[in-house]
């Protein structure tokens, strides 16, 4: 791992106004047969203590990659080539495996994709808590471990008989819950849910996420949700950040990007979800996802881009970023921007 | 005959137990027909659970009605053998949940085309077989070149969800069973499939039975709808006046969780009761979660006529007349 600065803690960061979570110019590459793809092309962000952050894109953009990233969990052919995430202060990328080990689920907690097929099934819902439990608690007594593991159930809406229970005694949204409830345990103070309601149906989708949002008000945690649904975005988030080929090309409260989109991509997202006003029309996004292999030189997006201009295809943009915080990958964009201040 | 499908009276009743039965109802009581003259779109929606998958595997003959019959073009498919069996098989296509999981990885993607080419004898010659698959990846919005020869793991879940389509059109059906076909692609490659499926009954008269629990997807493709809620029909009848302006307590609860692309279009204040494992009794299946149920819900609801296409099973609409559960198709226009 390349870590140029080592520093552990940053006092000054800690405070009210100040992020809980810092991501700086993370970047993924994976080393496969084929060559090299960068699935993540220095990527920033940052995210308030009880703030929740919606990432969208394609599959293939690099969603899950950042979120394992973030969690260090990126496993060879992959690479961490560069990057810092502030938790609370405390730099990630330089804490050795076994403070990184202890920081998983106490500091930041991930729910994977699928997260219900992953309990054991051999084992009971208790049993599976408190291992997680004594895996990252000293000295604490079988007896407040597991009113700890009750708690946690109850505030999932989980009655405490799912304690002694077998995950194939429970449903599908119930399943989720548990994770959920797995992902709380030690109150970490970002939670990052990858698609937590993909296989569900939409009833159940939104008792979901009705929990993790009472959750994240009773800890204050910061909510990561990764998700290719702009509806559900649009129903759960703050801010929205929109994943094209590992780069981060618009982030924006969640007002702004439904009803002024930037970035061509996002307003491409946006359009192809159905309402109950044009019935019939369906509007896909044309092409495809580009090979992180093989990206297009200048813009990745121009290929499949209706306003793609000369300087698209030559020119890389850069992030710009406005006075609201809002930052946007696209040449049209600091167009914009250049052009107000004189007109 | 002018019935393509006919269900009678179809129930499916799964038990388990050695000892102490248990069962559960999948489907109750369930009738309906499609006609053969005007191929339709017709979605059957509802939460996982509500019997939607066992009526598709009635419907394509995997597993066998507990009481009741179905009937493709006058025959019960039961008694269906040899030739009319094989053609059945060939008439009703299905297209399922996952792209993943239906191709074989050591194959390229032509298998899945060629063996069905071979099984009924669609071609005379390899280049007749290769002219029909050409054909039929067109059709989805595929180019040939870019597909044959290709390997599952080098194409995207859009792409061999489309395959899955071709391989089905490629038989002619007169009835595709698409059992979820959309829930897991991209939302950017939804509109696309949806778009091929429509096509395809647009301009190949085929009848399609669109299976989901997304009620977005279901307004923008079909023209009639069925909600169902454990096995037993909750609200029938024109896709624009059920999702618009829906009747059954269960129905506005489905619209009531649909996350919306609209930030003033939030997610209703209606609470959701968790429901109960255990069954609800002869009763309205929906009686322990509903807001509105009082002790006349304990007796099962027949459906009422709301409106000349739309009927719900809720006795908030007792004061309307009531329906024989074989008029089910007479609330779907065509």
């Amino acid at each position: 791992m390349n870590v140029e600065q080592v520093q552990n803690t940053h006092p000054e960061l800690v405070s009210a106004e100040t992020p809980v979570l810092q991501v700086q110019n993370l970047e993924v590459t994976y080393y496969t047969d084929a060559g090299r793809a960068k699935a993540l092309d220095d990527l920033s962000f940052s995210l308030k203590a009880g703030e929740k952050l919606g990432i969208v894109g394609e599959s293939g953009s690099g969603k899950s990659t950042l979120a394992l990233a973030m969690m260090q969990m990126i496993k060879s052919p992959g690479r961490i080539e560069g990057g810092q995430v502030y938790v609370d202060g405390t730099e990630l990328m330089a804490l050795n495996a076994e403070d990184m080990r202890r920081s998983r689920l106490q500091k930041i907690a991930y729910i994977p994709q699928g997260a219900m097929n992953s309990l054991n099934p051999v084992m009971r819902i208790g049993a599976q808590m408190v291992d997680a439990v004594i895996s990252h608690v000293e000295n604490e007594s079988k007896a407040e471990t597991k009113e700890r593991c009750m708690l946690a159930l109850e505030s999932v809406d989980l009655a405490r008989g799912t304690f002694k229970m077998f995950p194939h005694e429970l449903s599908g949204g119930m399943k989720q819950r548990v994770c959920i409830a797995i992902g709380i345990l030690l109150q970490p103070q970002v939670i990052i849910a990858d698609e937590p309601t993909s296989a569900l149906d939409v009833v159940t989708q939104r008792q979901v996420m009705e929990t993790i949002d009472r959750v994240r008000k009773k800890i204050n945690a910061a909510v990561i949700l990764i998700g290719h649904d702009m509806g559900l975005m649009a129903q759960f988030v703050d801010k929205v950040a929109v994943m094209y080929a590992g780069r981060l090309v618009e982030v924006s409260t969640v007002r702004q990007m439904f009803t002024d989109p930037q970035q061509p991509y996002s307003k491409a997202l946006i359009n192809c979800l159905p309402n109950l006003d044009n019935k019939g029309v369906f509007q896909g996004i044309p092409g495809l996802a580009p090979s992180l292999l093989r990206l297009p030189g200048g813009c990745a997006f121009h290929p499949r881009c209706e306003l793609a201009r000369d300087i698209c295809k030559t020119s890389r943009p850069e992030p710009q970023s406005d006075k609201s915080g809002r930052s946007v990958i696209c040449h049209l964009f600091d167009k914009e921007a250049q052009n107000e201040p004189s007109s | 005959m002018s019935h393509l499908l006919e269900l009678r009276n179809v129930s499916k009743v799964y038990s388990r137990g050695l000892i102490s039965k248990q069962s559960t109802t999948a489907l109750q009581d369930f009738s309906l027909t499609l006609r053969e003259d005007e191929p339709s779109i017709l979605t059957v929606a509802g939460e996982s659970g509500s019997g939607k998958t066992t009526l598709a595997m009635l419907l394509l003959g995997f597993i066998a009605p507990t009481t009741g019959q179905i009937i493709y073009r006058g025959k019960d498919i039961s008694t269906l053998r040899g030739s009319e069996k094989l053609a059945f098989r060939r008439e009703v296509q299905a297209v399922f949940q996952d792209p993943f999981a239906v191709f074989n990885p050591f194959y390229t993607v032509d298998h899945l085309l060629s063996v069905p080419i071979k099984k009924f004898k669609l071609a005379k010659s390899r280049a007749e077989a290769r002219d029909k698959m050409d054909e039929a990846l067109t059709a989805v919005g595929l180019r040939p070149e870019d597909i044959i020869g290709r390997f599952p793991h080098q194409l995207s879940g859009g792409q061999r969800q489309r395959i899955n389509v071709a391989r089905a059109l490629l038989l002619k059906p007169r009835l595709l069973i698409a059992d979820e076909p959309v829930s897991m692609v991209d939302a950017s490659l939804r509109a696309s499939i949806l778009e091929t499926l429509r096509n395809l009954q647009r301009d190949h008269g085929v009848s399609i039975i669109y299976i989901t629990h997304d009620l977005t997807t279901a307004y923008h493709i079909a023209k009639s709808i069925i909600v169902l809620y454990r096995g037993a029909v909750m609200e029938t009848g024109e896709v624009e006046a059920v999702i618009k302006h829906p009747q059954h307590p269960y129905t506005r609860l489905l619209i009531d969780s649909i996350p919306w692309p609209n930030l003033d279009q939030r997610w209703g204040e209606q609470k959701i009761i968790t429901r109960e494992s255990s069954g609800a009794g002869n009763g309205c299946p929906f009686f322990s979660r509903c807001a509105q149920a009082n002790e006349q819900c304990k007796n099962p609801a027949p459906l009422f006529s709301i409106a000349p296409h739309q009927a719900a099973a809720c006795f908030l609409h007792s004061n309307k007349p009531e329906l024989e559960a074989a008029q089910i198709s007479e609330t779907l226009p065509t």
